[in-house]
């Protein structure tokens, strides 16, 4: 009884603790606000918790359920399909741009997955395989006049072969060692090419970069630039939709429910990380190839560990190791603070926020991968 | 200009090692990599200045600046507690049982709120820290060492002993202690798990906030980014010394200040955030626990 009257004690003093807190920042009035604020918070919560957070999941599930259904319709699927086929013919100039922005996020979200989704480890400083594709290109291409089309493979294979160097020595230990190891490495990875002048040009970065061409046809409208990376998306989801009903992917799903177990069963562990991690790390390369012949110019300052939890908060939001779960975790997170372009300034504050109360009610993600009927 | 380099590393060291013992704390009980706690460290840094603040020059010149800057370490100490408790409450108590990624995802959500929210509570600009000791300092034979410094290193290494003391002698030591070696033993045997991590975040957020506050005044100023660079330089260190070992959190602050220092003054100081990691690196390779952890057998 005392217990209970204690909790509920040091509930109802949240409000006030979170008062005091601001207060040096926010002085007063702000403390006052804050104090009634999370009070009214408090109050509402307490009526509606139970119901709020299982009304929450239950209503995405009919949601899906229903979109399930339709999908199922064959004419709405063609629909669909034409619908993202020709976007470029019915979509102004600006919300295109922004749809291939989110493209390859999907792209780099997908090759994360693999390495967080599906396998189960962690990778923090994923954004530095990214970095390795847009300066592939980027060198390759000032330098010695490289193809686009033929730096996408070249750039996919240089990642996959640094994330293969970095994996190396770590893939042995347990646990978290991944996650700093790859984080150090993206840290150093922005580091270098923001000093290392002579090759990648320091803070600068690298201008002039060619846009795309084939055999003379120079392919620079947004919606040139929509296709081939919707091209490229869809290569990707197939790929990762055929890998994960394959043994390779049952043995990362062996690995990512039980690591011990599944090196009792014979499956070996270490050779299928690393092939989930320089997988990744080539989806990443070729994001990174698209990336650099869209801007044109490329600088240290896009790749830097920001934009690594970007991609690891679309996988996680959308739901690890589903494939629609990570296009739709990314879609949402780079069309969304678009949307709220007005509030540009609290954009970033609302983004800590939602992630926050995204993993409070759901932390299993939008669209949790549901694990294939057939196991054989 | 050697013994110079090791002095400033030392001094580095120390504050990497009060940052990387909060990590290192919150690691050993929850297995949660905590990325807000480098922002708990630049939270304590305002704090501070904002105390120092609200005291007019007159008052700041009239009394002694041992006095004032303790006072302000206090103050924001007890801020930064309160932020560290709000912060487990809010963001990691309601995912206790939700697996090891969702955690880690509102541990960085947090870390992105907090720096947009003093951001925008106090504008981009810098803000500076007051000049308690007019640039006071001694010459040691060749070594040339400023108050601030000084500060430092007194501060501390007396707190890592109090921490240490802490641990080894009180009740609430061994009940963080049993907490970290099995938190349902722990609570069978009479020890509430919740309020340990409480008191955990607690100390390892006043801890934070000691080294935010020394900080500011050695640099002078404090902005709102500081948080990211020495939060993961902490981390870095945590992990180096053996994460969750608190004796290892110590060794490897001091040993990344030094190396880093070394590197910044011999080498290349445009390169003296890459030494950090690539030290790391190069230890995991040959001793995977780091430092001082021991590898635990897997249990089947």
């Amino acid at each position: 009884m005392k217990r209970q009257s204690n909790e509920v004690m040091t509930k109802y003093l949240l409000p006030i603790l979170l008062g005091v807190i601001v207060f040096p920042f926010l002085s007063w009035q702000g403390a006052i606000s804050v104090i009634v604020g999370s009070f009214l918070l408090l109050i509402i919560s307490r009526f509606r918790s139970v119901t709020f957070s299982t009304k929450l999941s239950l209503q995405n599930h009919r949601l899906i359920r229903t979109l399930q259904r339709l999908t199922s319709d064959k004419r709405v699927r063609i629909g669909l399909l034409l619908a993202i086929l020709l976007m470029p013919l019915y979509l102004p100039r600006f919300p295109l741009e922004i749809v291939t922005l989110a493209l390859i996020y999907v792209l780099l979200a997908m090759g994360l997955d693999i390495v967080v989704g599906l396998t189960g480890l962690l990778a923090l400083g994923f954004i530095a395989f990214y970095a390795v594709g847009a300066y592939t290109y980027a060198l390759l291409s000032t330098q010695f006049g490289l193809n686009f089309f033929l730096a996408l493979p070249i750039g996919a294979v240089s990642a996959a072969l640094v994330g293969l160097l970095v994996g190396l020595p770590v893939m042995r230990l347990k646990g978290d060692y991944l996650a700093i190891v790859t984080l150090g490495f993206g840290e150093i990875t922005r580091i270098v090419l923001n000093n290392w002048d002579s090759v990648s040009g320091g803070p600068n970065g690298i201008l002039g970069i060619p846009r795309p061409h084939f055999f003379g046809v120079k392919l620079a409208s947004p919606g040139a630039y929509y296709w081939i990376i919707l091209t490229l998306v869809a290569l990707g989801a197939i790929l990762i939709y055929r890998i994960v009903r394959s043994k390779t992917g049952r043995a990362w799903e062996a690995i990512r429910e039980d690591e011990l177990a599944a090196a009792s069963c014979g499956i070996p562990v270490v050779r299928y990380k690393l092939l989930a991690f320089s997988l990744g790390a080539g989806f990443a390369g070729v994001a990174g190839v698209f990336f650099a012949g869209r801007m044109t110019h490329i600088s240290p300052e896009s790749f830097t560990f920001l934009e690594s939890v970007m991609v690891l908060c679309m996988v996680v939001l959308g739901g690890m190791g589903s494939l629609l779960g990570v296009v739709i975790g990314a879609l949402a997170l780079i069309i969304l603070p678009e949307l709220l372009r007005e509030a540009a300034l609290y954009r970033m504050l609302l983004f800590g926020l939602l992630l926050i109360v995204m993993m409070r009610y759901r932390p299993q993600g939008l669209v949790p991968a549901r694990r294939s009927e057939r196991f054989f | 200009m050697l013994a110079q380099q090791i002095l400033n590393g030392l001094v580095l060291g120390c504050v990497y090692a009060l940052i990387a013992l909060g990590y290192t704390m919150v690691y050993g009980i929850l297995q949660l990599i905590n990325f807000a706690h480098g922002e708990i460290y630049m939270i304590g840094a305002f704090v501070g200045v904002i105390l120092l603040g609200w005291l007019s020059a007159d008052f700041i010149n009239s009394v002694n600046p041992v006095f004032l800057l303790s006072a302000a370490v206090i103050g924001a100490s007890l801020f930064a507690i309160g932020w560290g408790v709000a912060l487990e409450k809010l963001a990691y108590r309601p995912l206790r049982r939700a697996g090891r990624l969702a955690p880690l995802i509102t541990a960085l959500g947090a870390s992105i709120f907090l720096q947009n929210f003093v951001m925008l509570a106090l504008g981009a600009r810098e803000k500076v820290f007051p000049d308690l000791f007019h640039g006071a300092s001694w010459e040691l034979g060749f070594l040339h060492v400023s108050a601030p410094q000084t500060a430092i290193l007194v501060t501390a290494p007396l707190f890592m002993i109090l921490l240490t003391l802490m641990v080894k002698r009180t009740k609430l030591g061994l009940a963080m202690r049993a907490t970290a070696q099995d938190p349902m033993m722990a609570s069978l045997c009479g020890m509430r798990p919740d309020a340990v991590i409480v008191a955990t975040f607690a100390i390892g957020s006043a801890l934070a906030a000691v080294a935010g506050v020394l900080v500011g005044s050695l640099y002078g100023v404090v902005s709102f980014y500081i948080g990211y660079q020495a939060g993961m330089k902490a981390f870095t260190a945590a992990v180096l010394g053996g994460i969750g070992n608190l004796p290892g959190a110590m060794l490897g602050g001091f040993v990344l200040g030094i190396v880093e220092a070394f590197g910044a003054g011999y080498i290349s100081s445009e390169y003296k955030d890459v030494w950090a990691f690539v030290l790391l690196i190069l230890i995991l390779l040959v001793k995977p626990g780091g430092l001082l952890g021991e590898r635990v057998a897997e249990k089947v």
